[in-house]
């Protein structure tokens, strides 16, 4: 851990203004940034701590969605009667995560924002190019069972480690953020997100010193909702296929559906084209077959991970009995 | 008064048996039972000690520097920059001297020293030491290494056919009998297949850990070591100086599984950084350096060959292993070990090549040999049990051998086939049904079962006994207590003999400057080091009856009182200015005259998901036999962890080396995985009656791993009933398993 400075952020507006000059990091729960600190992954000049910030609350909209506030921490999210209601995927996704000591004090915010667990991007002695852009990429040619088949470049092959994200996915969250300016700012979680290509090291659309305040849930959705996680342990393993699913069958036909992804690539996963072959079809496997097909088409395996690529192809098709089933 | 023998040492080399035990004929009442540990309230509030939480004055603190090179020269070291950062007090290294690796345990000898040349990727090549920790840490990561590299031996499958015999050695690494081949072709049923282990780490909670002190001239060397006695020769030799000079102090360590058997390269550069400063030095390992520069156990390619009549009678067993070692090391997984006695069969093949690699050093880990070992031989009992069409329990009643089939002696005790059919009935064997038929929803259901077995060993080991005048008792040993629970038993053994409730027995571990004991490791502990306690609790006893004027045997001693002659008087009266002997057990004869091993038959239900391919044990029974048992619960729990390392070898635990330069990829806890609580369901231990009178004064044998001998065996087996799909590349993760699942 390098030597840091720390301010504790009384108001979001003084937090952004800080940040933004001082290119400070913010921390919240430190379940992750720790970690990376001390390993000397990441290495900020100083920290901005937001955790006393009220950003914890959840509150319903008019609209009859939730707006979560960043602070919130993942047991309180998971456990609130609303997710569980009316969200499910979501308390479930969040559930699938981590440890119930690391959820009591990772945050909402946080969450969405926690790093790759490629084992090379940990180990400083090693090229890559998320942790020291143009240094080259060990996991190519390495080890990489945990890593992406989707979404790759030949510089980062690294996965979105989240569960609660790939969720937020399926369910067209939106984040809000405060700008340094002062400026609101809504994204769609759809365009938060950016692909590896040459600078794997920007992970998202955020600027320097824009704070999540907030994630807005528009109303629930129709139809049934699971979240599928395959790991290598029963718990406390990263996913190496999630499936967040929210899909709804009216008339004998799927009326809607929304598939998000972990595991699979470098951001939780959607595909429009897996959806498409879906809506307004029967439930069949042959269905189901066309909609792997959509969501592999690109797939690209590494060696050591090579088997998800069949493994999520044996897990949509699952979920997708499950999710239009009785 | 006179001590009456004070000072008396009593002496048992086993060139016989022992028929009669004073934990038969004692009142105490306190052997075997079911006791919580004695030290476990220290160690819940926090007030036992380990290595690294001595509170000395004037500390420093390292952080241990790794090479980034898989082979190659340090050409340059730039202390200086890391030296002017703030709180840094300096870099040191020695390479000459420095530990190129650990030491296996219980040598004598320094382990390979000299770090300039560098062998293995993380190997530890220096120590910043700071005035705190992070400092310390912060300089370290920074410092900056040159090397000129060099061409390595990565890869196990590339140098695989360039695999070496090895030395001769203590375990001989190759056995010939009959001949195999022309055994195999008699045979009407054959198996001839391969099973592959990956290279594993015993992650002990306690990451290993040293604290020095040097005072006029002698290093005291706060440690977290399984085997002081040696370890402190081990240590001596490396920095140089007579063993006299050196007190290794483990009083509690936090597991050790083998890692902490010899010195690692901890111990060597606080030791020097502490001379070097004129100030105490701590090193810690951080998780991935006990990843990356302690002890791993081998991978493991072996083939295993059975040949039966038409009856299911072995006529042919091949066991041939293949490990691997940095060069220069003597070390190989002794995979073969319990495949010499566990069934019968004329024609016989074991043996162990070393694959030189680049690696980090491999030797012991929970039951090395048998722990990997069994996962070949007890699945291809399995296989052939398969093949011939008979119930795998039957197979092995069939191949139960009289005596020990390569040496010719008998056995000291066995109760493997009491052991598999008490499993069978408790388990509900006989429900067991054809493989791949047990489908419920998405899960596939099946049951497996495998032999336990681990060779019993007995160890030089001494220990003092004495009595204070408050008539309570102190033990003192340098064995040490790795959670096993040697505290608790030593504890019991005293209060049994001595006629002493168990608050009255006080017992002293882990410190060098007492007898020097047997150390725990290789299941021995327990017998070799509670014989000791045993054999000075014995004098004791001739005191006691000298003091109270009657003939020993005539004397009972029960809660802290001395009855004999209708007269019944307090120990405490009786000790004068105290009492005190020292025991001291020996291996001897009994050990070649007869074959002694502790037995178990393990049993798994598993479930296996039909599209992911995730495997879930169910439940597990283990039914163990390994003499007397001398703490229920502490014995149980030996064996629970024992099997939950087993799930972990069927399942998950893997450590992967990068192929390009031997590196430790997955070097933490989040990605090397051990089993966590809902991996590990309920899981269920008996232990059968057994005395063996053979082993030991305490009729006792060995516990710390039977456990884990075969555990994964039947994991494997069970999910091959489940699935009809037979992996021998072990860990069984489920990609290995989609292939032959049936369609999504």
């Amino acid at each position: 851990m390098k030597t840091f400075s720390y301010a504790k952020a009384d108001d979001a507006e003084t937090a952004v203004r800080d940040a933004h000059v001082s290119g400070a990091k913010y921390i919240a729960g430190g379940t992750n940034l720790l970690d990376l600190m001390k390993l000397q992954v990441e290495t900020p000049e100083k920290l901005v701590d937001i955790s006393r910030l009220p950003l914890g609350e959840i509150e319903e909209r008019e609209d009859g969605g939730l707006t979560i506030g960043a602070l919130v921490p993942n047991s309180d999210l998971a456990a609130d009667p609303r997710v569980i209601a009316k969200y499910e995927v979501l308390s479930r996704a969040l559930l699938a995560g981590a440890s119930g000591q690391l959820r009591n004090k990772a945050t909402t915010g946080g969450n969405l924002l926690q790093r790759t667990r490629c084992y090379y991007f940990y180990d400083t002695s090693t090229a890559c190019n998320k942790r020291e852009p143009g240094s080259g990429c060990s996991a190519i040619g390495g080890f990489n069972r945990v890593l992406a088949v989707l979404g790759t470049s030949e510089h980062c092959i690294a996965t979105h480690p989240g569960d609660m994200p790939v969720a937020m996915r399926a369910l067209d969250a939106t984040i809000i953020t405060l700008k340094a300016d002062g400026d609101k700012r809504r994204i769609p979680i759809g365009d938060f997100y950016r692909l590896p290509g040459d600078t794997p090291q920007i992970e998202t659309v955020l600027e320097a010193g824009e704070l999540i305040t907030h994630v807005e849930l528009p109303a629930p959705p129709k139809g049934k909702q699971v979240y599928v996680k395959v790991r290598d342990r029963a718990s406390y393993a990263f996913a190496l296929v999630s499936i967040a699913g929210v899909v709804e069958v009216a008339d004998g036909k799927i009326a809607s559906a929304a598939l998000a992804f972990g595991g699979l690539g470098p951001m939780p996963w959607r595909n429009p084209a897996v959806e498409a072959a879906l809506v307004g079809q029967a439930p069949s496997d042959a269905v189901f077959a066309a909609a792997a097909d959509a969501l592999l088409a690109d797939a690209k395996g590494y060696g050591s991970n090579d088997f998800k690529i069949p493994l999520a192809r044996r897990v949509l098709i699952a979920t997708l009995r499950d999710l239009t089933g009785e | 008064m006179f001590g009456f023998g004070k000072g008396d040492t009593n002496s048992l080399t086993m060139n016989k048996a022992h028929p009669e035990s004073l934990l038969d004929s004692s009142a105490q009442d306190v052997i075997g039972k079911p006791i919580d540990r004695i030290d476990g309230p220290k160690k819940v509030s926090g007030k036992a000690t380990y290595a690294a939480e001595y509170a000395l004055d004037n500390v420093a603190y390292g952080y241990l520097v790794r090479a980034t090179v898989g082979a190659g020269k340090i050409t340059k070291l730039d202390a200086e920059t890391a030296k002017a950062m703030p709180g840094v007090i300096d870099v040191i290294t020695d390479y000459a001297t420095f530990l190129r690796n650990p030491q296996q345990g219980g040598e004598t000898e320094a382990p390979t020293q000299g770090v300039e040349q560098v062998a293995y990727y993380g190997e530890i090549i220096a120590i910043v030491v700071a005035e705190s920790y992070e400092a310390a840490r912060d300089a370290a990561l920074r410092l900056h290494v040159d090397y000129a590299p060099s061409e390595g031996r990565y890869d196990f499958q590339t140098h695989r056919n360039e695999a070496e015999k090895p030395s001769p050695q203590q375990i001989p690494p190759y056995h010939e009998q009959g001949d195999i081949e022309e055994g195999m072709k008699q045979a009407q049923h054959r198996i001839d297949v391969t099973y592959t282990t990956p290279s594993q780490n015993s992650a002990a909670m306690e990451p290993h850990a040293s604290l020095a002190v040097w005072e006029d001239g002698a290093l005291t060397l706060y440690g977290a070591y399984q085997m002081p006695a040696s370890d402190k020769q081990q240590l001596a030799k490396s920095l140089g100086v007579s063993a006299d000079k050196v007190r290794i102090v483990a009083a509690y360590v936090g597991g050790g599984f083998g890692s902490k058997l010899g010195i690692a390269p901890e111990s060597v550069a606080a030791a020097i950084a502490a001379k070097r400063l004129g100030r105490p030095v701590k090193a810690v390992m951080a998780r991935q350096q006990v990843f990356d520069a302690t002890v791993r156990r081998s991978n493991t390619e072996q083939r295993m060959r059975l040949g039966a009549d038409a009856d299911g009678k072995l006529i042919a067993i091949g066991h041939e292993t293949i490990t691997s070692n940095l060069p220069g090391e003597d070390y190989f997984e002794p995979a073969g070990m319990a495949t010499h006695f566990l069934y019968d069969g004329e024609n016989r093949l074991i043996t162990h090549d070393i694959v030189r690699l680049d690696w980090t050093l491999s030797g012991s880990m929970r039951a090395p040999g048998e722990a990997v070992g069994l996962i070949a031989l007890e699945g291809a009992i399995d296989e052939l049990a398969e093949e011939i069409g008979i119930d795998p329990i039957e197979l092995r009643r069939r191949n139960e051998p009289e005596q020990d089939p390569e040496k010719k002696v008998p056995y000291s005790s066995r109760m493997l086939i009491p052991c598999l059919e008490r499993g069978a009935e408790r388990f509900g064997w006989a429900k067991r049904k054809p493989a791949g038929t047990d489908r419920r929803g998405d899960w596939l259901y099946g049951i497996g079962v495998a032999s336990a077995a681990r060779s019993n060993q007995l160890q030089k080991s001494a220990a003092k006994v004495s009595i204070d005048g408050q008539g309570k008792a102190h033990v003192e040993t340098d064995m040490t207590d790795i959670g096993t629970g040697t505290y608790t038993i030593l504890g019991q053994i005293t209060a049994e003999i001595l006629g002493l409730p168990i608050e009255d027995v006080i017992v002293h571990l882990g410190d060098t400057d007492a007898p020097p004991g047997a150390g725990s490791g290789g299941s021995w502990g327990a017998g070799s080091s509670g014989s000791s306690v045993y054999l000075a609790c014995e004098a004791l006893r001739g005191q006691i009856a000298k003091a109270m004027g009657v003939d020993e045997p005539s004397m009972t001693l029960k809660d802290g009182r001395v009855i004999a002659d209708n007269r019944s008087v307090p120990l405490a009266e009786l000790v004068g200015d105290g009492m005190e002997a020292t025991g001291e057990i020996a291996p001897g004869r009994q050990e070649k005259t007869f074959n002694q091993a502790s037995y178990g038959a393990h049993f798994a239900e598993v479930a296996v998901n039909v599209v992911t391919g995730e495997v879930r044990v169910k439940r597990m029974l283990g039914v163990f036999t390994a003499g007397r048992i001398l703490n229920e619960k502490t014995a149980r729990s030996q064996c629970l962890g024992g099997m939950t390392f087993g799930i972990g070898s069927a399942l998950t635990e893997e450590l992967v080396h990068d192929p390009r330069n031997g590196k430790v990829v997955n070097r933490d806890l989040g990605e090397y995985h051990v089993p966590v609580n809902a991996d590990v369901p309920q899981l269920e231990v008996e232990f059968l009656h057994e005395r063996d009178i053979q082993a030991n004064p305490l009729h006792a044998k060995g516990l710390g791993e039977v456990g884990i001998c075969g555990a994964a065996a039947a994991v494997g087996n069970a999910i091959y009933n489940a699935t009809g799909v037979r992996v021998r590349d072990y860990p069984l993760t489920l990609d290995k398993l989609l292939d032959g699942l049936p369609v999504v």
